[in-house]
């Protein structure tokens, strides 16, 4: 590759939307080969990072055509031609879905998810199917079928989970955009840990109608991207009110349809923000010397800053394991080989078909979680484990609550660290839970955060988590504009050795 | 045959299973009529694919607040659906979405007449929302077993009775009762063939004078009238035989097998299923709000008790014919389409409780498959009323119509039914008779007026049985007198 090539490709690879869409309507670029540049380095990075269960090139070919065609009508919206990468928990028609299990490593669903639907329907180009954590349950992406998806800043670490792939997309420069899921945690960590910005919406403003279930009650649909602008479309474009999810809210924000069109966020008149005292209560120094940088930028740009209490924090990762295995042990019932997925050959009876189909189509981590879930919910346990973390978790959300009539936004660390090293927690399946120490409350509390890099520790990046009232993401997405307008933490890429 | 109760009383309790109406299922969008290929009415929902969610459908809500009403039962304004968690190859899910801590219908009372007669009524404890599950299907592939997902997913009201039944047949009696008011708000077909509704019996019995219960078996499915009570009476005697014979009753739940009249062991309880209820996460609670049930009331149809008073007072009907009526919605909008022709109502009635039941229980037809028109008994009753036939001529005409079909009076004047009440003819023909027949006239005039028979059958033989019988008689007073 020339030199001019290699800046181009850079160049292309980290552009943001708003580049990306002027180019495409100027003429300057086509999807087409946008589209080209981007498979070509999905598929030189594949081997090396793994971000991909299933790469798409025919349907985002296609894809890009139809919206060259749209963009030379004048009938462009903000995303059209500009490609995405989509974690696959979200059903695709005609397209695989695997979860990243083996279960579903031959699933192909007959409709489409809400949510990707939206995105498709706005012109965007799906280059393919990013790696996951089985069923979204872990923290670090090595429980894939699919195999472990490597951190781009250093490829012997982890990128974070669940929505590893989509996270390391984003930090590789191999998409703009990318899709992903939280239930507790899985787009704020593995953004921390990939020096991108991961927003997990209020639950129940994107739709869960085709995601794959986790745990229900805390799945939530968000998105990864570069910068917080860029994310505010991506968001907008899936978020909404959806009749085929009954958990869906029935509400429509007049700053949601501006961000649709492609207005970027305002910046905020003067914030008050709340550091929760509990939060920074033992984080390494390290850490908190970045989020202290953080809180500095922020208050010189205007905003007061508060200590907070939140007392209940403590439980949270007791109850959110608890709830999330609970609703867990049920949703993953139907994974029982009898109409679709994996199917045990030459079962001879119906309970060995049900345990040999199970048994070869889960990992340890989600046969864990089941087995955790229907313990909680027996009869003789019900009361001690599920009916007290549902009280936890009431008390969790009055905490947040109570903050929010003092703050309008609380600012708090995303992760206990950076990236950590592959299989350094795999052996302690509860030192890898306390990864969600500061994302899980959020989570119980159905509120919307968003992570964006705030800093490095030890050459890796490190992301800081802002948290507002049920429904305020447009506060999440000003506050975050206005710090990326004064920071350059975002524009720090993993390129150079490991990525050439 | 009722059972043997040597001293014993039994104490029942019903579950019924009432399959709701609705166009759609419960939580998906797909069909429910009955007899579709199999798995032509499944959708994605229905098939569990990863990612589906349920959505309530508000009819069925509509149905069972409509229930409620009928029993006046207390609704709750918040109700909650629960994950019932099993595995079975019909249960797509590995769980049943079914109402738990809280049903949509709470306690009421459904009031109604026993089996002698006897004002009942039972308490209902409640009455909840829950899908159906689909169904093995064993004829299909040989060696195999398919799975039919049609009926997965269908509303069901389970209405569950408090124990207050105490015989087989009072059983029956209520499950019929059920089985008239479901189908009288319009929220159940009512085709017990078709399963759309099936009922559980718990049993016991204890000595008389006993206050607490003894150990209760469950028998599952029953969906016939005659087989509740038959099923019921075979338990019962069972149950008193095994504590007679100095044994124990184990809880269990029990099938009744129709054919050779028994009860066998399905399945042994030996400690309660663990079915792992907690709140369905996809599913907000149900709330009832105000002007819901407002709208459900007022376009509640006429409850059946209603309907009889009504009957009593506008057609002075008396109180067993009435409810006898009222009762069965089929039969009722039958009788009111009788009424429209201008048919005496008492008549009507008479005519719809003894011959025209006496001919579908003949024929084993219900009255929405009578081949006699609700239009033409009406007639047929305005032709009796206006002399032109006798009750005698009126049966004639009715078999034909029941037989062949045809309009009432086209049927009277091709087979001369015609009642002929010609005073001056009768008159001629009484004195040709008289004047052939001196010995019968000798008979009657030395006082054996029994002989008045044979002259009554003389005139009718030649008239073909149309003459007016009140015109007859007064006639044959006349000219036999010394």
């Amino acid at each position: 590759m020339n030199e001019y090539a290699e800046l181009l490709n850079h160049e292309l690879s980290r552009a943001d939307v708003r580049t990306l869409a002027a180019a495409l309507r100027a003429g300057d670029l086509s999807s087409f080969e946008l589209t080209q540049h981007f498979l070509k380095r999905i598929e030189q990075q594949q081997s090396r990072l793994n971000t991909f269960i299933t790469i798409d090139v025919e349907g985002a070919l296609a894809a890009a055509k139809s919206a060259d065609i749209k963009i030379r009508n004048g009938e462009a919206q903000p995303l059209t031609g500009i490609p995405w990468v989509c974690k696959d928990v979200f059903c695709t028609s005609g397209l695989r879905t695997t979860c990243g299990s083996r279960m579903l490593s031959g699933f192909v669903a007959p409709y489409e998810s809400t949510a990707t639907s939206r995105i498709r329907a706005s012109g965007a180009v799906m280059l393919g199917k990013t790696n996951m954590d089985e069923f979204a349950m872990g923290s670090s992406n090595e429980n894939s079928f699919f195999g472990p998806v490597a951190n781009p800043w250093d490829l012997s670490r982890v990128p974070g989970g669940s929505s590893g792939g989509s996270a390391a997309a984003v930090a590789a420069g191999q998409a703009p955009l990318a899709t992903g899921t939280d239930t507790g945690g899985s787009i704020r960590q593995p953004a921390s840990f990939c020096g991108v910005v991961g927003l997990k919406p209020t639950y129940g403003r994107v739709s869960r109608y085709g995601m794959i279930a986790f745990a229900s009650s805390l799945d939530q649909g968000g998105v990864f991207a570069r910068s917080v602008e860029d994310c505010s479309t991506l968001f907008a474009t899936m978020a909404g009110f959806d009749p085929l999810d009954s958990t869906s809210a029935a509400r429509e924000d007049d700053w949601l349809d501006a961000l649709r069109n492609g207005v970027p966020p305002s910046s905020p008149s003067p914030l008050r923000l709340g550091m929760p005292r509990q939060y920074f209560n033992g984080l390494r120094g390290d850490a908190e010397e970045c989020l202290e940088a953080a809180r500095k930028t922020l208050e010189s740009l205007g905003h007061t800053v508060t200590e907070v209490d939140l007392p209940h924090s403590r439980p949270a990762i007791p109850a959110y394991y608890v709830i999330s295995g609970a609703e867990a042990s049920a949703n993953l019932s139907r994974f029982d080989g009898v109409r679709y997925g994996r199917r045990a050959e030459d079962a001879v009876d119906l309970r060995t078909l049900y345990v040999q189909s199970r048994t070869d189509g889960f990992g340890t981590e989600v046969k864990r979680r089941i087995l955790t879930g229907t313990y909680a919910l027996s009869v003789g346990y019900y009361e001690a484990y599920y009916q007290k973390a549902q009280r936890i978790r009431r008390l969790i959300q009055q905490d947040f609550l109570t903050a929010f009539a003092d703050v309008d936004v609380l600012l708090a660390p995303t992760t206990p660290g950076p990236a950590f090293r592959r299989e350094e927690l795999t052996h302690d399946p509860v030192a890898m839970y306390q990864q969600d120490i500061y994302t899980t409350p959020v989570s119980l509390a159905g509120l919307p955060a968003m992570t964006l890099p705030c800093g490095f520790i030890e050459g890796l990046p490190y992301g800081m988590q802002l948290i507002a009232p049920h429904f305020r993401e447009d506060l999440l997405l000003s506050l975050g504009v206005h710090f990326q307008q004064s920071t350059d933490w975002h524009r720090q890429t993993a390129d150079a050795a490991v990525l050439s | 045959m009722s059972a043997d109760l040597r001293g014993y009383e039994a104490v029942i309790g019903l579950e019924v299973h009432v399959q709701l109406m609705t166009a759609s299922k419960l939580f998906s969008g797909a069909a429910t009529a009955y007899g579709a290929a199999p798995n032509a009415q499944a959708c994605p929902i229905d098939l569990a694919l990863p990612g589906t969610l349920p959505v309530l459908n508000l009819e069925a809500v509509r149905m069972a607040i409509r229930f409620g009403l009928a029993i006046n039962a207390q609704l709750n304004q918040h109700s909650t659906f629960e994950r019932k968690n099993y595995f079975y190859p019909d249960l797509p899910k590995g769980y049943q979405i079914s109402q738990f801590e809280r049903p949509v219908v709470g306690a009421g009372v459904l009031t109604f007449t026993g089996a002698n007669g006897q004002p009942l009524s039972i308490r209902i404890t409640r009455a909840h929302l829950e899908e159906d599950a689909g169904k093995s299907v064993h004829e299909l592939l040989p060696g195999q077993s398919g799975i039919d997902l049609n009926r997965a997913g269908t509303p069901l009201l389970e209405v569950v009775s408090e124990p207050d039944l105490r015989t087989a047949a009072d059983a029956a009696a209520y499950f019929k009762a059920l089985w008239l008011l479901v189908r009288s708000i319009g929220i159940c077909d009512g085709q017990l063939q078709e399963g759309s509704m099936r009922c559980d019996a718990n049993v016991s019995v204890r000595r008389v004078g006993q206050t607490e219960l003894g150990v209760r078996t469950e028998i599952k499915n029953i969906n016939s009238f005659r087989f509740v009570e038959k099923a019921i009476d075979y338990e019962i005697e069972r149950q008193i035989d095994v504590l007679e014979s100095s044994g124990t009753i184990i809880r269990e739940t029990r099938l009744y097998d129709a054919e050779r009249n028994e009860t066998r062991t399905m399945r042994v309880k030996e400690s309660s299923e663990d079915y792992r209820y907690f709140p369905d996460p996809d599913l907000l609670p149900l709330v009832l709000d105000e002007n819901l049930i407002k709208a459900v009331r007022s376009s509640m149809p006429e409850l059946p008790a209603a309907r009889a008073v009504r009957y009593q007072s506008s057609f002075g009907l008396a109180g067993v014919v009435a409810a006898a009526l009222a009762d069965d919605p089929d039969l009722s909008i039958y009788f009111e389409a009788v009424l429209t022709t201008g048919a005496d109502p008492r008549l009507a009635a008479n005519w719809l409780i003894n011959d025209v039941s006496a001919r579908l229980n003949e024929s084993g037809l219900m009255i929405d498959g009578c081949p006699v028109p609700a239009l033409c008994l009406g007639q047929l009753i305005c032709r009796l009323s206006d002399g032109t036939l006798s009750s005698k001529t009126a049966k004639i005409v009715f078999d034909t119509l029941w037989d062949s079909g045809g309009e009432v009076d086209a049927i009277i004047d091709a087979a001369g039914l015609r009642q002929m009440d010609d005073r001056d003819a009768l008159r001629s023909l009484i004195g040709e008779l008289i004047a052939a027949n001196p010995d019968q006239v000798q008979q009657f005039r030395t006082g054996k007026t029994k002989v008045l028979g044979f002259f009554v059958g003389q005139v009718m033989q030649k008239t073909k049985g149309t003459a007016n019988p009140k015109s007859v008689n007064e006639l044959l007073a006349e000219l036999l007198k010394p």
